[in-house]
């Protein structure tokens, strides 16, 4: 891609323009007022000028010349016609040529009435055919991936779909075979398109050709009402579009947004929505009654919660209370917990993280956090933790995209091998457990390459690579980049939805709203009162519930017993006196709760997120909430009142005021703002009476176990999420129990694929289904996180893997 | 009319071993190699510029021109393209056959000029024998020390490799040769922003070069710019190859000077129409080339400028002959499905449009045409090559597509009455 420079004078249909030289012709007309009809180009890939759709005369002195503006550079002085004579029989033929074998099904098809070719056709075309031979016929449709389904007949070979494979997600298994009239898309025999991507390529096809089995046949777009949002999935909060009708989300939409996700949506965060008219969402409050539970009124419940926990207060204070949860929800959510935590409850037992490891500060406050665009300019990135496109798609992206199109030198280092590898300058691999070990030789010299790799303007993607990484691992690393680089940026990484946003409010025992340290005096006057001591976070709440100091837990939005790595917590939380839970669904947590409040989710309710860049977000609502389920913050303000202690919060713009008022770092952050001014949102800055402004250290950790082989655990895309266990296109994606052995490894156990071995550690064992994968090292077995019908392992990184068949 | 022959000299006078290297350093071979490593840069491009060698593939572009665009960054690519696929072409094929060493030393003295260290030799797949020849050249000239490292003793290195291509047409395209030589698909890529001479193979700056064009490049050295620009007409340098086929008694490759009129081709050089019958129309430069018909062009010069003015070109010198037993809407139609089988299908003009144009021609020879059709042919036509201008404005990404109207031209031209007839008959008439 050229590099935009010294503006030059175009003239387009007689009318002068100032232009970029250097920019495409294309997109200077239309930046201009002139939109040029296309089918292939698109704005995020490389031009290819296949469709023709473009053409134009350019006369840049040398007399007029038919060319497409896709792939023409504007110049100084060039001349430009988009609709002589030449043109316009250009463009008809085009069309013509396009529409002579395409079905015209445009009744039945699902892009009707949002479709370029029809569109165009209208616009630009010659109204009618001449052609008389018989059309081409293919099969269809054809599946192209579990997702996406494909009919050959419609396509109009714009290479849309098989450019964004190749050069945005790197999943090249979609190609053009044959040639001539009988060119198509197809996928490699014997090789499914599977990608984690696949959905974009029904946003941007031209025509009807790609279509998602989600929504085929489901709706015509003017029958679709829709609004903007985030994605609750993936951390960097991709915008999206929510199309609705009769009430029910049909699909979700990618929106461009330049400073996040340029329109890219994972498949998870795009069709990831099935949950939400789940016929198991909870739609009245439930109380235990023995081993079941009872609907109850709104009031029942909301008096027999406040009542008890009062009584737990009165008894033995704020300390024997803890809350978990609050990063599904809104900023409005989370702040409203956190004042309810430490107004109405007195405790600072309060944590939305489990066992994600990086310290709260690091994830909220690091000095030098780094921008999601910071990726596009840097000189080298560093991935030093989860592989990213498992785990953060979007981050995914730009990170690929910047390797690939923009230069940027990546070096990848995780213990196995990664969606980036393949445009990684460098990649190093650890045995699990090791990485502290890694990184003290890298400070002692020994990796001089790496060094060199990280000496100029580095942003570093840092999070927990693997379940036995040192808790510290990654604020370490983030430390020796600092020293290394001359100028280091710092993304560190959380994997829950809006988890950023949860710290920024305070869900946290050692933070208060807006990036403060709980013991902020501006907090206590305005709170009016700060409990005392410190909190415990997660770990040490189940302990204490293990232990009987804590009485009682609140659980929102969280299930600590699924998302735990290690057993335990069920019989930890069995424990507790009383357990109160707000949750959207029955999970392997609240199944053991007193109290079930009903609560909203995504398109339900109004508010504010907080990515990983701490980007500030609105999303909105467009779907009703089923039953008499309630958004998190009413529910919490009605227990306030109910205790004596009312929190006095109106309504959620009302809460977002107060958040404005009261967190320093928010001030200002209105949601009139953000839907007015700010429409790509807005980051929020380190300010305040008491920033934080947390600096990385260092610390040393221990080094990998000699053992013979070693345990990989981490995220993938798909697993038994409560979310994704009630989206039915979703979760049969999931990789089940499997673990990933090398194959020299594999035949040493004397295992092939698909055999049922036992894996087994010092915290957990459990049967697997054995899975040959070169991409895992020798020495090394890989077993994804929290997948359906698999046990837990724990973090301990020895292992031992045993054949059964 | 009968030229100095200069490409096809030592296979004229020694046709039992015009291809083995003793015959070729037997006859003066690799002495202008050696001189070229003595030359620079410049003295090589400005030498091959004033003999006026103009490429020898198709478009006739000034081979000393094209070696002088070439971007400065390094490493620089030599392509040879021998994909020789246009119908009716096989000169190319001869001087590979028959005289590889001679293109051989044209790529080294190429390769000196350009600083190339590497350069590519891809013939079209069906040409075996002509690749067992060159390989043979290649794996001979690598043990004298001609090619490889420090050739002829010097510190300059040259490496090539011989390439054979897979069989479709438009990997004689320039730039669909270099994305089938990098082991893509074989389509052309965008001018601009792809020109070779600046992002050529591997993106790196290339020259891509006619077999033949190379191989004139020893005998400019050894003769001069000077005397081979005067080889032949004042208007045009050099010789060139072409090759005769058709209704002629005498087909064949024949090495002329430009300058002589169609007539002297036809019934001189190529002795005449097959058991004397009539002339009808002859193709003048290889399948793409429109059509020429006796009325109008038999008087007509041999060279590029006269040709390009009466609405043609010489293209690959490729001359197909056709006389009066042949069915202008069959050959028109034999055309036109050739380049609709070779259409990459990339562009939607060509992929679409050259396919329609079959079908109608098909139509129509079989019987099942409208009087409506012929227009209609020439309505696609026009979609694929705006207004059927010459030189064409293409509305496709490379010449195949506007190629493929080439035919549709002369039946709008000339053969109407022909198209006529095949409606009112109710089938062909011949």
């Amino acid at each position: 891609m050229s590099v935009l420079s010294d503006p030059v004078n175009i003239k387009i249909d007689g009318q002068e323009f100032e232009a970029n030289a250097g920019e495409l012709l294309i997109k200077a007309a239309e930046d201009n007022g002139t939109y040029i009809p296309r089918f292939c180009w698109h704005n995020r890939m490389k031009p290819v000028g296949m469709c023709r759709m473009c053409l134009v005369e350019v006369d840049t002195g040398r007399g007029p010349m038919l060319v497409t503006a896709c792939t023409n550079e504007v110049v100084d002085g060039m001349a430009v016609d988009t609709g002589n004579e030449t043109v316009k029989k250009a463009q008809e033929a085009v069309l013509e040529f396009l529409l002579a074998n395409h079905p015209l099904d445009c009744p039945v098809c699902d892009k009707g009435g949002e479709c370029p070719l029809q569109d165009q056709a209208m616009s630009y075309g010659p109204g009618e055919s001449r052609f008389v031979e018989i059309k081409r016929s293919y099969e269809k449709p054809i599946p192209i991936s579990d997702l996406v389904l494909l009919d050959r007949e419609r396509c109009i070979l714009c290479a849309r779909c098989t450019r964004f494979s190749e050069e945005i997600s790197g999943d090249p298994l979609i190609e053009f075979m044959d040639r001539g009239n009988t060119t198509e898309i197809n996928t490699f025999p014997d090789l499914p398109f599977s990608s984690y991507f696949s959905g974009n390529t029904v946003q941007i096809c031209p025509v009807g050709a790609l279509t998602a089995k989600a929504y085929r046949f489901r709706a015509r777009p003017w029958d679709l009402r829709m609004v903007e949002s985030s994605s609750n999935f993936d951390t960097a909060h991709p915008r999206l579009a929510i199309h609705v009708s009769e009430n029910e989300i049909l699909r979700l939409v990618g929106v461009d947004s330049e400073p996040v996700n340029h329109g890219w949506l994972s498949d998870k965060d795009r069709f990831g929505f099935e949950y939400v008219r789940s016929e198991n969402r909870l739609t009245t409050p439930l109380v235990r009654r023995g081993d079941t539970f009872e609907p109850v009124e709104w009031s029942e419940a909301l008096d027999m919660v406040a009542n008890r926990l009062g009584l737990i207060l009165d008894e033995s204070g704020g300390q024997a209370i803890a809350v978990i949860g609050g990063a599904q929800g809104t900023n409005e959510d989370a702040y409203a917990l956190s004042k309810f935590a430490r107004t109405v409850l007195g405790t600072n037992n309060i944590d939305s993280r489990i066992d994600d490891g990086l310290s709260a500060r690091f994830l909220a406050a690091t000095v030098d956090r780094g921008l999601i665009s910071d990726l596009d300019t840097a000189d080298t990135i560093l991935v030093w933790g989860p592989d990213l496109k498992e785990t953060h798609p979007t981050l995914y992206l730009r990170v690929r995209r910047a390797a690939q199109e923009l230069g940027v030198k990546l070096v990848v280092v995780h213990p196995r091998t990664t969606g980036l590898d393949d445009r990684a300058t460098k990649t190093v691999r650890y045995r699990p457990g090791g990485g502290s070990q890694l990184l003290k030789e890298m400070v002692g010299g020994d990796h001089p390459d790496l060094a060199d790799l990280l000496g100029g303007n580095v942003v570093a993607i840092v999070g927990k690579a693997t379940l036995a990484d040192d808790d510290q691992l990654p604020e370490s690393v983030a430390a020796v980049v600092r020293d290394l680089a001359t100028s280091a940026r710092i993304i560190p990484l959380a994997t829950k939805a809006n988890t950023y946003g949860a710290l920024d409010m305070g869900v946290s025992p050692d933070l208060l709203p807006g990036r403060v340290g709980y013991r902020a005096e501006a907090m206590e006057s305005t709170w009016g009162g700060l409990p005392e001591g410190e909190g415990k976070d997660s770990a040490g709440i189940l302990k204490g519930l293990a232990e009987e100091t804590i009485r009682s837990i609140l659980l929102v939005g969280a299930d600590p017993v699924g998302d735990s790595v290690a057993g335990g917590v069920a019989e930890s939380l069995e424990l507790a006196e009383y357990v109160v839970s707000i949750d959207a669904f029955m999970n392997d947590s609240n199944r053991l709760a007193d109290v079930i409040f009903p609560a909203t989710v995504f398109s339900e309710k109004e508010g504010t997120t907080t990515n990983l860049e701490g980007r500030v977000q609105k999303v909105n609502a467009i779907t009703p909430p089923p039953g008499l389920s309630r958004p998190d913050w009413v529910i919490l303000d009605d227990l306030s009142s109910r205790m004596g202690t009312a929190m006095g919060l109106s309504s959620a713009e009302g809460v977002a005021k107060e958040i404005a008022e009261v967190a320093p770092a928010y001030r200002d952050i209105t949601w009139d703002y953000l839907e007015w001014e700010a429409r790509d949102g807005v980051v929020v800055p380190l300010v305040g009476e008491s920033p934080l402004g947390h600096v990385p250290v260092r610390l040393e950790g221990s080094s990998a176990p000699g053992a013979e082989l070693t345990l990989h655990v981490a995220r993938v895309m798909y697993d038994d999420g409560v979310r994704l266990r009630n989206c039915p296109s979703l979760h049969p994606l999931a990789p089940g129990a499997v673990v990933h052995i090398n194959p020299d490894d594999a035949r040493r156990l004397g295992a092939q694929e698909g055999y049922e071995v036992d894996v087994v550690t010092s915290k957990g064992e459990g049967r697997f289904r054995a899975r040959m994968d070169v991409g895992t090292p020798a020495g090394v077995v890989f077993v994804p996180q929290n997948q359906p019908g698999a046990a837990r392992l724990g973090s301990d990184a020895v292992v031992r893997v045993k054949v059964v068949t | 009319m009968s030229a100095p022959l200069v490409v096809t000299r030592r296979m004229t006078e020694h046709p039992a071993d015009s291809h083995t290297m003793e015959r070729y350093e037997a006859t003066g071979g690799y002495v202008q190699a050696r001189r070229a490593l003595d030359m620079t840069r410049d003295e090589l491009v400005e030498l091959v510029k004033s003999s006026g060698l103009l490429g020898r593939g198709g478009a006739a572009f000034s081979a000393g021109l094209k070696w002088s665009f070439l971007a400065p960054a390094r490493p620089a690519y030599l392509v040879v393209n021998g994909d020789e696929s246009e119908p009716g072409t096989f000169k190319d094929r001869q001087l590979l056959e028959r005289d590889p060493h001679q293109m051989l030393e044209g790529i080294i003295i190429t390769a000196i000029a350009n600083e190339v260290h590497h350069a590519f030799v891809y013939i079209r797949g069906e040409y075996a024998k002509p690749a067992r020849r060159v390989q043979t050249a290649v794996d001979e000239a690598y043990e004298r020390g001609y090619l490889g490292t420090g050739i002829f003793g010097t510190d300059y290195n040259l490496e090539l490799t011989v390439h054979l291509g897979g069989g479709a047409y438009i990997c004689g395209e320039e730039t669909a040769l270099i994305n089938s030589l990098e082991g893509r698909r074989g389509e052309p890529r965008l001018k601009p922003p792809y020109f070779p001479a600046a992002k050529g193979l591997y993106m790196m700056p290339t020259i891509v070069n006619n077999v033949e064009t190379v191989s004139d490049i020893p005998r400019i050295l050894e003769m001069g710019a000077d005397e081979f620009s005067h080889l032949a007409h004042e208007a045009d340098t050099g010789t060139f190859m072409m090759s005769l086929s058709g209704h002629v008694k005498k087909p064949g490759n024949f090495e002329l000077a430009h300058g002589i009129t169609w007539r002297e081709l036809i019934f001189e050089v190529g002795g005449g129409i097959t058991e004397d019958r009539a002339l009808k129309a002859w193709i003048p430069g290889g399948a793409s080339a429109p059509w020429f018909v006796p009325e109008h062009h038999l008087d007509l010069e041999i060279t590029k400028e006269a040709t390009a003015a009466a609405g043609s070109m010489l293209g690959s010198g490729a001359v197909i002959v056709m006389d009066e037993t042949t069915c202008m809407v069959r050959a028109a139609e034999r055309v036109v499905r050739f380049f609709s089988h070779e259409s990459c299908g990339q562009c939607t003009p060509c992929r679409e449009g050259t396919t329609w144009l079959e079908m109608i021609l098909r139509r129509i020879e079989d019987g099942q045409g409208r009087s409506v059709d012929l227009d209609l042919a020439i309505g696609v036509s026009d979609g694929i090559s705006i207004d059927l201008a010459w030189p064409p404005k293409m509305t496709t990404i490379c010449p195949l597509g506007p190629s493929a109207v080439s035919p549709i031209k002369a039946l709008k031209d000339y053969f109407r009455d022909e198209v006529d007839a095949h409606v009112a008959n109710g089938g062909c008439p011949f």
